[in-house]
């Protein structure tokens, strides 16, 4: 149905509506009968052995229901918080993961982190049950720097120097090869900056528990509700899975920090039975920073070896990854097979090897934050292709054209583990040069340095692996989970269609998507579908939303149940036409039969099914709605070309973004303007990890960067207007030919902003944020 | 938030009435400070007495030869005033549009936070500020890190600037919260120039050399030489001192250019 509302029409997004005007439902609307307010006693300290913890004066204080420790908890076998993905270090060993009580019982290990809950009657009530917490801490000096966390004090008794694992990826003798016949070998030194992900709803949680039935239900801000039941049901022992409800209602933003189970909702959930009542947590702001998973913050050292014209011909990386204080629920795979092996960028290096090393230190812990891994190898890759082709006075276009991996070259192998199914590289770089007039950059840059400023341009192009993920590779990367998704196409009686995915919007615009998918399979009006999703009650298991695997994975889902619903309408026509399933024929909505005018509305076969008047019932059972589990084949391969240009004010330092250009190639696309926002909402992430934001502790471990007066957050007025369009090589190996969206514009923009100013000071390396001071720093020479 | 009285004062008198009666009060202005002090317990009062319904000090008046901003007048009134365009500038930019619809010049000066913008204003005009219970010149009113000379339950109503014949405010916002970094006002009025500095060092100051080249040469190259001296300026993670010295330059140096 080429309508406007069809697969390709940019319909606007019919859950906006209630956004915009208030009447959403967020966990914090959600009100339950006789509902108490939980506040958590937070570590002051870094890094501290607790002496005690008195909470007797908590429990004196007005309107104090409950007060608990990490005892309490341990008391009733509630478990630890698990990391849910093994990653093996070189040697064969298995990663280690430190115990991780949801409420600390002997040792803090970041500021923030909580050590004991008070409930009471109100908020206000609760916070001044808090107060009334009298704990005793033996502090020790934090371990906080990256670099050197191995050779620092040992945080947790059961890790030894401090890391988790060490881990490689590719064939070292191979790549120690390549650089041995090298003519050229460019080195870069990165630090890729702790980021505070920053969703507009805080976190919040309300657990309640029904006695007469023993059923628990949490209302929480989750990406993913059935990760969140399977975690608190088998690895917390909350409950078994059955009596355990998750709804995740509209949920405010997530970026991946609302993917991990954290404590807070594994200790209302519990402390709804020990109080018999429910119990609502929603973060304050300070708690946003402190306490939700940290994203990226590694320090790399990378070298590209390079012949005398420029051809790839190794690539090695060298990578401490900051784990924080605990292994957070995917922490382990992030810069490992999320970043890894996403170092072939869009290239042909024939060798490639990767060492990483995921160390803790006394911070909040870090976990996938939008592009998770995939950001910080496109940042390697296209920092130190740049600077290649600086150091080789190549044109960096040229270079990287170069080195493309061609359209006859796919399927293509990588040598870090991924096989790409199919991308267009060069069409994307030639449509982004044209949008930024590339050609006319000279003439612009020495107009600048006319006005006394400087300007430069930047390139990035990035490759990701999405659609996460076939569950066969990921369980034997070490993945606890698969990672399929699940529909139910659900035809009502009168035609209307109800969707129920796995997957979880959280600002995505699935409702419309996904009703747009529906709607043009099926022929029916766009207004007549609805998408539910976020009630472990009403979906089947999926696994939700992060690494824009929606539309790639629990898209196709829904257009495979979708295909079973036309397949077993079908039936039901050929029933009602006194025909044949294989002779009847739906297009459009309407079922037709050969050499007959006689034809079925989608709504006339929807109501027989449900009206079985004669059904030969031993043939065809009544009813119409199906079931899908999608399993990808493979990942699918979003990739594009960035382009920024900047202008530096010289006297202060201060960069703006004067264009920027991002060309995507993400397959077919459903939804135009929806794809085009989570491109806008991307970019302005990634280029606010290049100039703005920054996620900083003092030397005492002390979160500075803890609220938005000192956490920068990119604001429209900071950024351009984004040029942005795609090109399209649809994927090879999914029914809709999509490859997801969600974070490419995180992906590739940081390295397009880095490589502009970089190129407009004429210096090799700058770290991030590029603040004013940094620039101005460089322009005076250090 | 802890638990407090709230009044709303119909008047001056009974705004200070109310206060003098209370063992631990504080006046809320626009509540841009106060709020999110009292929101994060970081403030524990008695009393917060609403200067928000005493009609007397709202409004913006001006004269031939002064502005009279009333001490309740919230930032949008003075950015929408173009009498003295400097500070119609320096109001337009601060915070955000919910700020400049809440805030109020009273309630900036008295807090004297060193990174608002208000207090180069006051400075750098040469402005008196009335209270309930005198004038104090600008010079004198400003004493340290969020310090005034107010005494305790002293009430801003209103700020007067004589008219400048010419006066720039350039800032570099912080661009988190957009206060300033560093901003600085130079103004000439009745042939005295003032060059007045917010976020550079613990409280608003002035730049003695800065005023002295421009009193001779009012040229943005009269002041390319002055250095300010930085061993007391603010440093954090925004701009070190040594930076924010620079850009005290930077800026005094685009506000000259503005108005030579």
């Amino acid at each position: 149905m080429a309508s406007e509302t069809g697969i390709g029409a940019s319909v606007r997004r019919t859950e906006d509506a209630r956004f915009i005007t208030g009447t959403g439902r967020y966990t914090d609307d959600i009100n339950l009968p006789g509902q108490t307010f939980c506040v958590f006693v937070r570590s002051p300290h870094a890094r501290a052995t607790i002496k005690s913890i008195d909470t007797s004066a908590a429990l004196s204080t007005p309107g104090v229901v409950a007060a608990f420790v990490g005892a309490d908890l341990a008391k009733d076998e509630i478990g630890d918080l698990p990391c849910g993905w093994l990653v093996k270090s070189k040697d064969g060993s298995d990663m280690v993961a430190p115990p991780h009580p949801p409420i600390a019982t002997d040792h803090v290990n970041y500021v923030g982190e909580p050590y004991a809950l008070v409930i009471g009657e109100s908020v206000q009530a609760a916070k001044n049950g808090a107060e009334a917490v009298v704990a005793e801490f033996e502090t020790q000096t934090p371990v906080l720097d990256v670099a050197t966390a191995t050779q620092n004090d040992q945080i947790h008794e059961s890790v030894a120097s401090n890391r988790s694992y060490d881990w490689e990826l590719g064939d070292k003798a191979a790549t120690d090869a390549a650089f041995e016949n090298a003519a050229h070998i460019t080195s870069i030194d990165i630090v890729n900056n702790r980021l505070i992900p920053n969703a507009i709803e805080p976190r919040a949680a309300l657990g309640s528990y029904d006695a007469a039935s023993e059923t628990y239900t949490l209302h929480t801000t989750s990406q993913n509700p059935h990760l969140e039941r399977l975690v608190l049901a088998a690895f917390v022992n909350i409950a078994p899975e059955a009596k355990l409800h998750v709804v995740s209602p509209d949920v405010g933003g997530g970026f991946g920090s609302k993917i991990f189970v954290y404590a807070e909702e594994t200790a209302v959930i519990w402390a709804s039975a020990k109080v018999g009542r429910p119990v609502k947590w929603t973060a304050e702001r300070v708690e946003s920073f402190l306490a939700d998973a940290h994203g990226r913050d590694h320090v790399t050292h990378a070298e590209l070896a390079l012949s005398d014209e420029g051809d790839f011909l190794g690539l090695r990386v060298k990578t401490i990854a900051n784990m924080g204080a605990y292994l957070s629920t995917f922490a382990s795979s992030v810069p490992t097979y999320l970043y890894g092996t996403l170092m072939a960028g869009q290239y042909k290096t024939p060798a490639i090897y990767v060492e990483v090393q995921a160390v803790f230190t006394n911070t909040a812990p870090v976990d996938a934050y939008r592009g998770a891994g995939r950001p910080e190898a496109t940042y390697v890759v296209e920092r130190i292709v740049e600077t290649a082709a600086r150091e080789l006075n190549i044109d960096a276009t040229e270079l990287r054209r170069r080195n493309f991996i061609r359209p006859e070259d796919f399927p293509y192998e990588t040598p870090v583990a991924l096989t790409y199914d199919t991308g267009n590289y060069a069409a994307s770089l030639d449509k982004a040069l044209e949008y930024a007039n590339y050609s006319g950059f000279a003439s612009r840059k020495a107009q600048s340095e006319a006005d006394g400023k400087r300007r430069g341009l930047g390139f990035s192009c990035y490759i990701e692996a999405c659609g996460l993920a076939p569950s066969q590779v990921a369980l034997s990367l070490g993945a606890g989970v698969g990672l399929f998704e699940s529909a139910e196409v659900r035809v009502d009686v009168t035609g209307s269609v109800t969707v129920m995915t796995g997957a979880h919007s959280h600002g995505q615009g699935h409702e419309t998507t996904f009703a747009q998918l529906v709607s043009d399979k099926l022929g029916i009006p766009f207004e007549n579908v609805s998408v539910v999703h976020g009630d472990t009650r009403r979906s089947d298991y999926g696994l939700g939303t992060y690494g824009s695997r929606s539309i790639a994975v629990g898209g196709s889902a829904i257009s495979k149940a979708t295909d079973k619903i036309v397949t077993k309408a079908k039936k039901i026509a050929a029933h009602m036409l006194d025909s044949e399933e294989d002779q009847v024929s739906f297009d459009d909505g309407i079922f037709t039969i050969p050499d007959s005018n006689e034809s079925l509305t989608f709504g006339e076969v929807a109501f027989s099914a449900y009206v079985p008047g004669n059904f030969p019932l031993d043939e065809l059972e009544p009813g119409l709605s199906e079931k899908a589990f999608y399993d990808p084949a493979n990942f699918t391969y979003p990739a594009g070309t960035h382009i920024c240009e900047v202008e530096i004010d010289s006297e202060t330092g201060t960069t703006s973004i004067v264009s920027f250009v991002a060309v995507d190639d993400f397959g077919n696309v459903i939804n135009p303007m929806i794809v085009e926002g989570q491109v806008h909402g991307g970019l302005a992430q990634g280029i606010g990890q290049a100039l703005l934001e920054h996620g900083i502790y003092d030397s005492d471990g002390q979160l500075v960067s803890g609220s938005y007066m000192d956490y920068t957050m990119p604001r429209a007025d900071d950024l351009p207007d984004f040029i942005v369009d795609t090109t399209s090589t649809p994927c090879t190996h999914n029914p809709l030919g999509v490859k997801g969206c969600g974070e490419a514009g995180a992906i590739g923009a940081t390295a397009a902003v880095m490589n502009a100013i970089t190129d407009a000071l004429g210096v090799k390396e700058l770290p991030m944020p590029a603040t004013s001071e940094t620039v101005w720093r460089a322009i005076q020479g250090g | 938030m802890y638990s407090f009285q709230y009044h709303r004062a119909a008047s001056v008198e009974e705004a200070r009435e109310l206060h003098a009666t209370s063992d631990e009060a504080a006046y809320l202005a626009g509540g841009m400070t106060l709020i999110p002090t009292l929101k994060q317990r970081l403030a524990d009062v008695d009393d917060v007495i609403d200067l928000g319904g005493v009609e007397s000090l709202k409004g913006v008046m001006t004269s031939g030869t002064s502005m009279k901003v009333g001490g309740m007048a919230v930032h949008n009134e003075v950015a929408a005033n173009a009498t003295i365009d400097a500070l119609r500038h320096l109001a337009s930019g601060i915070g955000d549009p919910q700020v400049r619809n809440r805030g109020t010049i009273g309630g900036s000066i008295a807090n004297n936070d060193p990174a608002a913008d208000y207090p180069a204003a006051v400075l750098g005009l040469n402005a008196t500020v009335h209270t309930n219970e005198r004038t104090i010149g600008a010079d004198d009113f400003f004493t340290g890190m969020f310090d005034t000379a107010l005494g305790d339950g002293e009430i801003v109503t209103g700020v007067e600037f004589p008219m400048p014949s010419r006066a720039a405010y350039v800032k570099f916002p912080n661009p988190a919260s957009r206060y300033a970094v560093v901003g600085v006002m130079v103004s000439e009025t009745n042939g005295n120039v003032r060059v007045a500095v917010t976020g550079a060092g613990t409280c608003v100051f002035r730049v003695a050399a800065m005023e002295d080249a421009l009193s001779s040469d009012f040229s943005a190259g009269s002041i390319g030489d002055v250095s300010v001296d930085s061993s007391s300026f603010n440093s954090d993670i925004h701009a070190s001192a040594e930076y924010r010295a620079h850009l005290v330059g930077v800026m005094a140096q685009r506000a000259v250019s503005q108005i030579s």
